[in-house]
């Protein structure tokens, strides 16, 4: 299933969580699709995206494999979009992470004028990609629902730790880190802001909603769940 | 994944950061040390931290003087401060937890990129679920839990009894050894992974029958289960067909992947098919 469909909340939690996400398809639409989807995370920047994401290198905010020492004082946390894009090398999926349904529809209505012919799916609530494609013109082609979780739900944290580890849907996002960034939060050790930038470098393919986790971490501060 | 004992300075930090919790201070060596038998080769440890190269005889001797007075220092918690983190070859069958677990690297098993395929993601130019049909995707073992094949291996002989198409180019389907019985090779059952996706296609008719299905099953497994359901939309981009029959089932339909119908044909190649391989008739 599409990792961002593991996203855990009510449709209300997802009000800052868009996700434009273009693929193509082997054999069908993918002769030429490499400057395409380049095209598409470009396209993306200019409406504030929260994070930019390529499936096989990862997001706008990334770990580093020779980190200087004084990174423990004055660490970078800002989103590196360029980079992204630049970087963005083979086919895959390419995403854009949005806060606001606003900046959703107006990219996905550009994306939809350029007419590249890739895939295009938005992952949010259900109600918020009908008003995406309403606002642009376009029927719903396909639906693809999540259910939630089910089966041994005993083995699962509590539900503030879900919301921020299910943002990272391949599971790179460990619940036990989840935790610990809300105690660090709690504890006064890290800003909320902060403590997201730790969550999101792990996020492999650079849909985790910095944003979103802003707040959820703020909202666990005096109340964990 | 292993750690080098001579590197590691014990600070913890990696402990925090596996998704299966496999990593933990030996109370023994005093160094951070990978379960094996748990640890899903998802790399996140590798990948998702940053990496110092300090020295580790100096960071040791630090942290023993900051212990004694009782100090704590405060440093970034998603750094390896000496560069411990060290893969080992992989060989099969163990190779197949990688595969299934870390989303960076393609299918070295299967030679398909992901833990799925693209579903009703490319619906739109690749036709797989059309009206009147329903693709499940059954996922076992995210978020964090993880599943064993065995675990898998019972979820696809009783899908299979019950005469379910496995979609074609998905990974568990290229691992099965008789697709009709929906039995997978055999090496692979000790291995566990980070989480696996099983796709099938029936009639909409079948969809509560299936949803019921994967019900039982949860019962004989110790994982957790996520299902997505896809579905054709109708003209106006409505679908009033299997929304209803979840909702009667009583899911909330909270979160959906909508395909917005932007997609075409574009490549002036034409594809080998891609039909789903049949478990066989209906029981």
């Amino acid at each position: 299933m599409t990792n961002t469909l593991h996203r855990t909340g009510d449709a209300d939690s997802f009000k800052d969580d868009y996700i434009v996400f273009a693929i193509a398809s082997r054999g069908k639409n993918d002769e030429g699709a490499l400057e395409k989807l380049q095209k598409f995370l470009r396209m993306a920047i200019p409406f504030s995206p929260v994070n930019l994401g390529d499936a096989r290198n990862g997001g706008s905010l990334r770990p580093s494999k020779d980190l200087g020492p004084s990174a423990h004082w004055n660490r970078d946390i800002s989103p590196d979009f360029e980079a992204v894009v630049e970087g963005f090398t083979h086919i895959t999926t390419a995403a854009a992470v949005f806060d606001n349904r606003v900046a959703a529809e107006d990219f996905f209505k550009t994306v939809k004028e350029a007419d590249m012919g890739l895939s295009v799916n938005i992952s949010t609530s259900v109600d918020g990609a009908e008003q995406c494609c309403h606002h642009a013109g376009v029927p719903r082609h396909s639906v693809g629902y999540s259910l939630g979780f089910e089966g041994k739900t005993e083995l699962l944290p509590n539900s503030h730790v879900l919301l921020l580890s299910t943002m990272c849907g391949h599971g790179m996002v460990a619940n036990s880190l989840a935790k610990k960034m809300i105690d660090w939060v709690k504890e006064g050790r890290r800003t909320p802001e902060e403590a997201a930038s730790y969550l999101q470098r792990f996020c492999s393919c650079g849909v985790y909603n910095p944003s979103r986790a802003k707040r959820i971490l703020e909202d666990a501060r005096g109340t964990t769940k | 994944m292993k750690i080098n004992p001579k590197k590691c300075v014990a600070c913890g930090n990696c402990t925090y950061v596996c998704p299966m919790g496999a990593i933990y201070i030996d109370p023994v060596i005093k160094r951070a040390t990978v379960n094996s038998a748990e640890c899903v080769e998802c790399y996140a440890c590798y990948n998702g931290m940053s990496q110092e190269k300090l020295n580790p005889v100096m960071v040791r001797t630090m942290r023993k003087v900051f212990q004694l007075l009782r100090l704590r220092f405060d440093p970034e918690p998603d750094v390896c401060p000496t560069s411990a983190f060290e893969p080992d070859a992989l060989v099969w069958p163990r190779i197949v937890r990688r595969a299934f677990s870390d989303p960076r690297v393609p299918h070295e098993s299967t030679g398909i990129e992901g833990r799925g395929t693209e579903e009703v993601k490319t619906n739109d130019v690749s036709g797989r679920v059309v009206v009147g049909e329903v693709g499940f995707t059954i996922e076992f073992g995210r978020p964090g839990v993880g599943v064993w094949f065995r675990d898998i291996q019972k979820a696809c002989w009783t899908l299979a009894k019950a005469g379910v198409s496995f979609e074609k180019k998905n990974p568990i389907t290229s691992l099965m050894t008789d697709v009709s019985a929906g039995t997978i090779n055999a090496e692979v059952m000790g291995e566990k992974l980070m989480s696996a996706i099983i796709e099938i296609k029936v009639a909409v008719e079948r969809t509560e029958e299936i949803v019921r299905l994967v019900w039982a099953i949860e019962k004989e497994i110790d994982t957790v289960v996520v299902l997505g359901v896809g579905t054709r939309c109708d003209e106006q981009g409505e679908d009033t067909v299997v929304a209803p029959i979840l909702e009667r089932l009583g899911y909330k339909l909270h979160r959906a992947k909508t395909n917005t119908g932007l997609g075409r044909i574009t490549n002036t190649t034409k594809e080998k098919s891609n039909e789903p391989v049949s478990a066989g008739a209906p029981k």
